[in-house]
């Protein structure tokens, strides 16, 4: 009985819990759309969000592509199709490591940083303050880094596949001795414009909303004190990871699922 | 400035995606529609490539089966440029490397009447499928001694 | 305990008012009851325990909270229903949190520009000249390129205060404004508390638990305790009351009306020493 009750419980919690972000995602929208005009701020949120997860993704980027490159070689080479190594690193990427993997290092770097960000603010009362002055967080805080988000996901997940592809081509070229043409030849044959790369965009536009949405949220539903706030930062990271990985499946099976 | 570098890296990482790696920008151009029956399309797919010698020259848009004589009919777009083709062309299905992915073949005839929008190919060749092939090979084995004993 | 209609050398209308207030969070009930009024001019002090809703009234005067049943009136009218009505109303306002809540990611000089480039279209240089003004009347023109995390909590309280005037508000609400300071900078507060009342006219709530600071700037004195207003008067009538609440707030006793103990049960059953 105990245990249906706490069930029940927590039930209640998570359903309150969702009903409170959709809230707060309407307002974040709204927000965000009041503060297109405000160039300044985007800019500066797109430094904070963008350029500094820039290095993560890079660095990583090239280090899966080389790791796909020396499995796929690996593999390929038993078939005698090791010609199809760059065909093979590109579709996982575009399709489905760049937009998963540039989240899952957006979560954990700026979405981290994000959370913590916000509820610092609301815990020395500058959220409030600002309400306090007419000025609206929502505008003001929530806005610009909801939309600074949504731009640099896509263009996070493309500089991870396109860094990646070249990642692989230096373990194709260097290590086996692939032929260029080769390599970059058999993209081209197999990766759809539309299928693939147009797809992989939408999925990082999704996981981009998704994130920037997870993020924003705990900040500013942080409990206001320096435990609530890293507890906060945990839940982010879990969260986000969890609901990319789930929504990955969703969309994959959407647009992959031979409809 | 940091701004502005990380927009240009990020917007050039997606236009090489669009062209250097899926070349989105051959695909766009005008194209005609070709048709081809075959008794069997193996594991041929839509948008696998249709070459020339090699060379991609289009894509397989459609592939249903037609309706009166339930054969399996494979409807190609190509791109506008490669329109001297001939009427006794051949199509042919063919796979890249041992197990690699399907594709359709032209073989480009001699007549000087060229196939136009809509037109069918007439000569093809169905899908190689390897356990056929496997098959034939290990009747064929299982025959010979016969035929030496004869 | 009705407040006065009229307080003998206080003006008869007030800024703003408290009729029959309730408020709760949603495990604890806050406020039962509350009347109070805040007379235009002048420098109240609302005085009280700590956790007896002292802040809280900022929050529903500020319109950042709700209150469940009663009447809050701000200028006349009752507090606006609506988000726009209420960041209008809220430009007639400032207030100094207790932390002073600077925007941490901007200079000191942001920091007072913010309400101005944020509200108004001023012209830069207006700005510049209006930034500056504030600073120099709160003695820190000079720390204008220092960063909130490099100035001392005297400081920081001091910029906030010359941003929450910026904008000219009718009213500010000081949240605690003693609470961490040296003898100094409580010193300069104080003194700046006063002046912004005496020179430029502005309406003051000051929310604090400090006696001896507080009755010595106010013109009126509230003293608060479990959700409802437990004595109210010029300071010296407070000072001078015979009622045991107040006297036991005023001369800071540990035991009196508001208990030593938290409600227990019996001490000495607690223990067990009570069977036979």
């Amino acid at each position: 009985m105990k245990l249906v009750a706490e069930l029940g419980r927590r039930g209640i919690v998570f359903v309150s819990r969702l009903g409170a972000a959709v809230l707060f995602l309407l307002l974040a929208v709204r927000g965000s759309a009041m503060c297109l005009n405000r160039g300044k701020l985007i800019l500066q949120q797109l430094y904070a969000i963008g350029v500094l997860t820039m290095s993560v993704i890079v660095v990583s980027g090239l280090f899966v592509g080389m790791v796909l490159a020396l499995q796929g070689y690996y593999q390929l080479v038993n078939f005698s199709a090791e010609s199809n190594l760059g065909l093979v690193v590109a579709l996982f990427m575009v399709r489905e490591l760049g937009p998963v993997l540039s989240a899952l290092l957006f979560a954990g770097r700026a979405g981290s940083a994000l959370t913590a960000e916000i509820g610092l603010m609301k815990a020395t009362e500058q959220l409030a303050a600002m309400e306090m002055m007419a000025v609206d967080p929502m505008k003001r805080v929530i806005g610009p880094r909801f939309v600074a988000g949504i731009i640099a996901m896509p263009l996070l997940a493309a500089m991870l596949s396109a860094v990646a592809i070249i990642g692989g081509y230096l373990v194709a070229h260097g290590q086996f001795g692939l032929d260029a043409g080769v390599y970059w030849s058999s993209m081209k044959v197999g990766v759809d414009p539309v299928d693939d790369v147009l797809n992989g965009v939408i999925k990082s536009v999704v996981f981009g909303f998704i994130v920037i949405w997870i993020t924003l949220y705990e900040g500013y539903d942080a409990v206001p004190t320096s435990e609530g706030v890293s507890r906060a930062t945990t839940r982010t990271v879990v969260t986000s990871s969890l609901a990319i990985l789930g929504s990955d499946y969703i969309l994959t099976a959407l647009m992959f699922g031979g409809f | 400035m940091w701004v502005g570098i990380f927009m240009i890296i990020g917007i050039g990482s997606l236009l090489m995606l669009a062209l250097q790696v899926s070349d989105a920008g051959r695909g766009g151009g005008e194209t005609y529609r070709l048709e081809a029956r075959f008794d069997n399309i193996g594991g041929l797919t839509v948008k696998a490539p249709v070459m020339i010698g090699g060379v991609r020259v289009g894509r397989v848009a459609d592939i249903w089966i037609d309706q009166e004589d339930y054969v399996p009919v494979v409807g190609m777009d190509i791109e506008k440029k490669y329109d001297a083709l001939s009427v006794d062309s051949g199509a042919a299905i063919l796979t890249a490397g041992l197990l690699g992915s399907q594709y359709v073949g032209l073989t480009p005839g001699f007549s000087d009447i060229y196939l136009e929008q809509g037109d069918t190919v007439e000569l093809t060749q169905s899908a190689i499928q390897l356990e056929t092939l496997i098959g034939q090979f290990i009747f064929s084995q299982g025959a010979n001694p016969d035929k030496e004993g004869g | 305990m009705d407040p006065p209609a009229v307080v003998p050398g206080l003006s008869s209308d007030p800024i703003a008012e408290a009729r029959n207030l309730h408020f709760a969070f949603t495990d604890r009930e806050v406020f039962r009851g509350l009347d109070l009024a805040i007379p235009r001019g002048r420098i109240t002090v609302i005085m009280g325990p700590s956790g007896c809703g002292k802040s809280t009234f900022l929050g529903l005067l500020g319109g950042r909270l709700r209150a469940r049943s009663g009447e809050l009136r701000f200028g006349g009218e009752p507090l606006p229903v609506n988000n726009a009505g209420l960041y209008a109303m809220r430009r007639k306002m400032g207030m100094l949190f207790q932390n002073s809540a600077l925007l941490t990611d901007l200079n000191v000089f942001e920091n007072v520009a913010f309400p101005l480039r944020e509200q108004t279209d001023l012209p830069e240089e207006l700005i510049r000249i209006l930034v500056l003004m504030m600073l120099e009347m709160v003695g820190l023109r000079g720390a204008r390129d220092l960063m909130p995390s490099e100035l001392s909590g005297g400081m920081s309280r001091r910029v906030s205060l010359a941003r929450a005037i910026v904008l000219g508000p009718q009213l500010i609400m000081y949240d605690e404004p003693f609470v961490g300071l040296d003898p100094i900078s409580m010193g300069v507060i104080l003194q700046l508390i006063h002046k912004l009342n005496t020179a430029m006219g502005i309406t003051s709530v000051v929310v604090t638990h400090d006696v001896t600071e507080g009755c010595s700037i106010a013109d009126y004195v509230y003293l608060l305790d479990d959700g409802r207003v437990v004595g109210h008067g010029v300071p010296e009538e407070m000072m001078n009351s015979e009622d045991p609440g107040i006297r036991q707030f005023m001369d800071g006793l540990p035991d009196g009306p508001v208990g030593y103990h938290y409600p227990a049960t019996d001490y000495l059953e607690d223990l067990g020493a009570a069977r036979p």
